[in-house]
């Protein structure tokens, strides 16, 4: 029976030639990540050493950096752990970023590899053909032992078909998806995306798209190598490393065909992201804020859309555009490209890297009747501030032409 | 240890309740500062308000599909706080699930759940075998209950990851 990749990479993993669906195995992981409260727990366990030091990495992304004096002691605790447990993947204001920007621009996610880490959006890791998935508390076991358990997933495949049309991108692929099939459809499940438009798309787009993965349920998500992967590694990685690919008679619990020719962008209503619309039925709906960055959408290719929207316009009066790369790398490209010039030439406010207002921590809380239009990931009710607020989810380029119009915008027409 | 049998009220929740309604970011996240018992009064702010308020010990929260979606955030962990016992839904988000195992909290998968209870009646569960009654109805139907052998039911049974870890002396 063949296997798909992510039981490839579980039986690896775990010593096995096969694995299937249903079973319990104990796999060893390659990466994993802690946070204050992770080392805290190790404290009050009495352990003085973690597995391996090498293979744990510690970002402050949440409200980097800290906003108030609580989050500022917190991340005080952590300098302060890291030093104790000589852990030396640690990312210093100025030379950090979003965790899952960071990780694989530090060349510490690897095609093949499996991966557990603290924060749902660890399924973004997929992009580059790992089997990653979200934990919290089972890090200390991680910390402990270099191993977790796991019950092997059923997977869903997508096969992604159609030339994306222009000003749609890889979320829009992921947004039409959650639309389609909505928010549990993975639950406890892995997720392939396959076909010739995930070929076709950029290492940016694909990322997209495993990072919201999170937001259908998904396990895992992952997607094949290609040259496109390999190139972005070149010269920040020097493990060998393993690329998997699904068997031809591979089983699959569900297959879905998604073609997205003629596609429109997308745009996720309140207060779910699978209340998903295309752009032109939200026409006209007044925001105050736009945001352009997080995990999901803030790489050099999000900014150099967002340039190519607003060049020689202005951001409304009545709306604030916030530009948020998710790493200092990022940032300094977008930079060196031009684009924070042609951003804020049209009256766009540029930020540092940070999750900032995606998870309503600093840098743009909603106040109460307050509406954004956001490149991030969820909308759930009181995500981005205020519980009277709203968030409606698009890409860079459908975010850019609202923050222009002050109401939601079709870029097509910007 | 957590008991076989857990008894309690319920109190009725809708689909996709995320961990930001759970435990709200601007509570939870950002003010460190706040205790856990103060933190857990913000639970289910947006939605329900005056809930946290109301919860007593040993009550239980019963929900329709994808409960503890979003966030990995430890929402288990204010819901225990305030004395919830048990959650079961019709579905429950993949790390939720697993924060609750790790966390020593009780959760249940049981589809058509809440067609069987009214807020305010008393749930009888037996985590071990999925077997849940209506203790003010009578009516009994049945979830899925972890295999006894599994490690999340190991790690239940032991009160949690850290007791578990206690337990093992592997450190
Ligand atoms: S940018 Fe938003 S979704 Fe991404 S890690 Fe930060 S808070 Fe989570």
């Amino acid at each position: 029976m063949g296997m798909t990749m992510v039981e490839k990479i579980l039986a690896t993993h775990s010593g096995r030639d096969q694995v299937v669906p249903g079973e319990y195995v104990w796999a060893k992981i390659d990466e994993t990540n802690a946070m204050t409260d992770t080392f805290e727990d190790l404290e009050r366990l009495g352990v003085k050493k973690v597995w391996d030091p090498d293979k744990v990495y510690c970002v402050s992304d949440h409200s980097a950096p800290p906003a108030n004096i609580g989050t500022a002691e917190e991340v005080r605790k952590l300098r302060e752990y890291i030093k104790k447990y000589k852990i030396k993947n640690w990312f210093e204001y100025g030379r950090h970023g979003i965790v899952h920007q960071i990780n694989p621009e530090m060349g510490f996610v690897r095609p093949g590899e499996l991966i557990a880490m603290i924060d749902s959006h660890s399924t973004t890791y997929g992009a580059f053909n790992a089997a990653s998935c979200a934990i919290y508390m089972d890090a200390v076991y991680v910390l402990i032992t270099g191993k977790l358990w796991f019950k092997v997933p059923e997977t869903i495949r997508f096969d992604i078909c159609g030339k994306l049309p222009e000003f749609c991108m890889g979320k829009d692929i992921i947004l039409k998806i959650a639309g389609l099939y909505g928010t549990d459809i993975a639950i406890y499940k892995a997720v392939e995306f396959m076909g010739p438009t995930i070929k076709d798309l950029s290492l940016s787009g694909r990322w997209t798209i495993c990072n919201m993965a999170a937001e259908i349920g998904s396990k895992f998500a992952i997607m094949e190598a290609d040259e496109k992967v390999f190139d972005f590694l070149k010269g920040r990685t020097d493990k060998p490393y393993i690329p998997v690919s699904p068997d031809p008679d591979a089983a699959y619990c569900q297959r879905y065909t998604v073609d997205v020719t003629n596609m429109s962008p997308m745009v996720a209503c309140p207060h779910d992201p699978s209340n998903v619309k295309p752009v032109e039925e939200v026409k006209g709906i007044k925001i105050q804020q736009a945001l352009v960055g997080s995990c999901t959408n803030g790489r050099l290719e999000d900014f150099e859309m967002a340039a190519r929207i607003i060049k020689g316009k202005k951001v409304h009066p009545d709306v604030r555009l916030l530009v948020i790369p998710a790493s200092m790398e990022v940032w300094r490209a977008a930079m060196h490209a031009g684009y924070f010039d042609t951003l804020t030439e049209a009256g766009a406010l540029i930020c540092h890297p940070t999750c900032g207002p995606c998870a309503g921590q600093h840098l743009g809380v909603l106040a109460s009747g307050e509406r954004c239009i956001s490149t991030t990931n969820r909308n759930f009710q009181g995500r981005m501030g205020s519980p009277q607020s709203e968030v409606y989810l698009a890409n860079p380029a459908t975010v850019t032409a609202s923050a222009i119009a002050g109401q939601i915008a079709d870029p097509r027409e910007a | 240890m957590i008991s076989n049998i857990i008894t309690g009220k319920v109190w009725k929740f809708s689909d996709n309740i995320s961990t930001d309604l759970i435990m709200p970011g601007f509570a939870a996240l950002s003010r460190p500062d706040l205790s856990p018992e103060e933190a857990a009064q913000y639970c289910m702010y947006s939605n329900r308000p005056d809930w946290a308020a109301m919860v007593q010990k040993g009550d239980v929260i019963i929900a329709g599909k994808n409960f503890g979606c979003g966030s990995s955030r430890p929402a288990s962990r204010i819901l225990k706080t305030l004395g919830i016992d048990l959650v079961v839904a019709e579905s429950i988000a993949r790390i939720f699930f697993r924060n609750s195992i790790n966390l020593g909290l009780p959760v249940l998968t049981c589809l058509n759940i809440l067609d069987a209870f009214d807020e305010g009646d008393i749930i009888e569960a037996n985590i071990s075998t999925g077997e849940i009654k209506n203790l003010t109805s009578g009516k009994t139907i049945l979830g899925e209950a972890l295999p006894e052998d599994s490690p999340p039911m190991e790690i239940l049974r032991a009160g949690g990851i850290i007791p578990m870890l206690e337990n093992e002396k592997c450190i």
